[in-house]
């Protein structure tokens, strides 16, 4: 298999959140940025967040419909998690020099807005699921983010039918919704 | 119920999980219905956000699984323990900053080594000058001249080699004297002169090197006690900045001068010592320094060569531990130290009036 079969493969791999494609591609790559950040002042906490920021931003990438990837896997994560992390650094004001590295690296300004814009929405939801509180948030998880259906639902939660978990549902999401739009009308 | 039907129905229409019959009984309703139409807009564009929450929130799991499962198999390189980690972390952080630190202090360093090289006399000086007086050939002869005066020829024969002078003042009126040791250091024989030129025989009761301080008596016929001791010993310290005055015999006459305690430390930190922004000149050695209440609180040894106007003082609790080691060791002399001070509130040429006739020079003839 050639370099660019097997990263097409693993792209897919990524798109579908399989964990062997993820693995591989935290294998290739992962000490690169930890030494890039570590280089520049960072922390190895904070190569984890901007690593695995990087693989988030690609990972959208790779299930948009119009999906491309003109370089290498390596040179489009190095170069995302380096314009976070300069980000980062002017933010905290701790910005000294250019992060220096004899890497090459590709533009990526276009694709980090699309990121920052799905990014906030994410937030905005994560926001809204904090605040309707227990049991509505892993009622609502258990339905939405992990495709139960009501009867197992109604079976984890301790509701005697899948009706009354269907009710109480509903409730949960009203309540969400309404803190979400609520949110993203006062965000936009 | 109804509107947990109709949702349950938006969402199933959204999934595709309608059969044919019911999804066209659905679209109808939604074209007749504005309001189940704007129900369905709004709830797919949730649904859409609520699937990508769900996803990224799944990825992230995996992400941090991932992450987990090869920090634990070593595929990624832990940098160092955390204690090394956070140095390494620092040095990388400020190594530019130490860099340049050191240069400029490195620089610093060179350049003012070199200036000290150049400026400073090629002869080795001490930083400390003791404030002894070396009485010279003129000074003798207007010491003759006085003795002549005032007649008392027969007790230092002309001649007598007198090198050294400092200043002593009474802490008991039966004549018992309070000097820095090193004035009266390798002396054979000891004259203290009062204010008005009499010269009196004295010797050495006790002298304590490390402290800087000795007691005196006055062992001649002639002396006549002043009366009572106007000033009295202090026991407890100073404040910073409190003025202080002094007297003292850095020429053949009593001089006055008088400053501030600038620290309660001396020569590098030393707590026996007061440090004093006073002039004082070789002479002053031995000399009380009273606060303005009339209390002497320290007793003049020493000056700092390479600054101006930095004194040092015994401070004057030393003269209370002298006296209790000097009764312990000679149980025959009964110091009574002077413990009320009759100066306060008078104005200060009042108050060295009082004091003057306490303060004694001190003559040392040598070996």
């Amino acid at each position: 298999m050639s370099t660019l079969e097997k990263e097409k493969e693993l792209l897919k791999g990524l798109a579908d959140n399989n964990k062997e494609a993820i693995e591989a591609i935290y294998r290739d790559n992962y000490n690169l940025i930890q030494n890039l950040i570590i280089n520049n002042n960072g922390t190895e906490d904070d190569a984890r967040d901007i690593f695995q920021e990087a693989l988030i931003v690609l990972y959208e990438k790779s299930k948009s419909s119009s999906f491309e990837l003109n370089c290498q896997i390596r040179t489009y994560v190095y170069s995302i998690c380096r314009r976070l992390w300069l980000k980062k650094l002017q933010y905290a004001k701790r910005f000294e020099s250019q992060v220096e590295s004899l890497e090459e690296i590709v533009s990526v300004e276009e694709d980090l807005e699309v990121h920052n814009k799905l990014n906030h929405q994410y937030g905005i939801m994560r926001s809204a699921m904090g605040k309707i509180g227990e049991p509505c948030k892993s009622l609502l998880e258990a339905f939405y983010v992990h495709h139960k259906n009501m009867l197992e639902i109604a079976t984890f939660f301790g509701y005697t039918n899948a009706d009354n978990a269907k009710n109480q549902k509903y409730k949960c999401l009203m309540r969400l919704k309404k803190l979400f739009f609520a949110q993203y009308k006062n965000g936009n | 119920m109804d509107q947990i039907l109709l949702l349950e129905a938006v969402e199933r229409y959204l999934r595709g999980e309608m059969n044919e019959d019911e999804k066209k009984i659905f679209e109808e309703m939604r074209k007749s219905n504005p309001e189940l139409d704007q129900m369905v807009v709004e709830h797919h564009f949730f649904l859409e956000e609520m699937d990508r929450y769900g996803e990224i929130k799944r990825f992230k799991a995996n992400l941090y699984d991932t992450h987990h499962t090869l920090q634990e198999n070593g595929a990624i390189k832990e940098v160092n323990s955390n204690a090394t980690g956070k140095i390494a972390y620092l040095w990388n952080r400020y190594r530019r900053v130490v860099a340049v630190a050191a240069s400029i202090a490195g620089i610093t360093a060179l350049v003012i080594s070199g200036l000290t090289v150049a400026f400073s006399p090629k002869t080795p000086i001490r930083d400390i000058e003791e404030l002894r007086r070396k009485v010279t050939y003129l000074e003798k002869k207007t010491n003759t001249q006085s003795l002549q005066i005032n007649d008392v020829r027969k007790k230092i024969e002309p001649g007598t080699p007198i090198k050294f002078g400092g200043t002593s003042f009474l802490v008991d009126n039966k004549g018992y004297l309070v000097t820095s040791a090193h004035v009266i250091q390798d002396a054979t024989r000891i004259f203290v002169q009062n204010n008005d030129g009499k010269d009196f025989n004295a010797s050495i009761i006790y002298t304590d090197l490390e402290k800087d301080l000795a007691i005196l008596r006055i062992e001649d016929e002639e002396y006549k006690s002043p009366g009572t001791i106007p000033y009295s010993i202090s026991h407890t310290s100073t404040e910073l900045a409190e003025p202080v005055f002094t007297l003292g015999f850095p020429k053949d006459e009593i001089v006055y001068g008088e400053g501030y305690l600038s620290a309660k430390t001396g020569m590098k930190g030393d707590t026996m010592a007061y440090q004093i922004s006073i002039s004082a000149n070789p002479g002053n050695s031995g000399g009380p320094v009273l606060n303005k209440n009339g209390e002497v609180i320290g007793i003049l040894n020493a000056r700092q060569t390479t600054a101006e106007g930095v004194v040092f003082a015994i401070k004057s609790k030393n003269i209370h531990r002298v006296i209790v080691e000097l009764k312990k060791k000679d149980s025959t002399q009964h110091i009574k130290l002077s413990n009320s001070t009759n100066l306060k509130g008078l104005d200060r040429v009042q108050q060295v009036k009082k004091i003057e006739d306490c303060v004694y020079m001190v003559k040392v003839v040598l070996k």
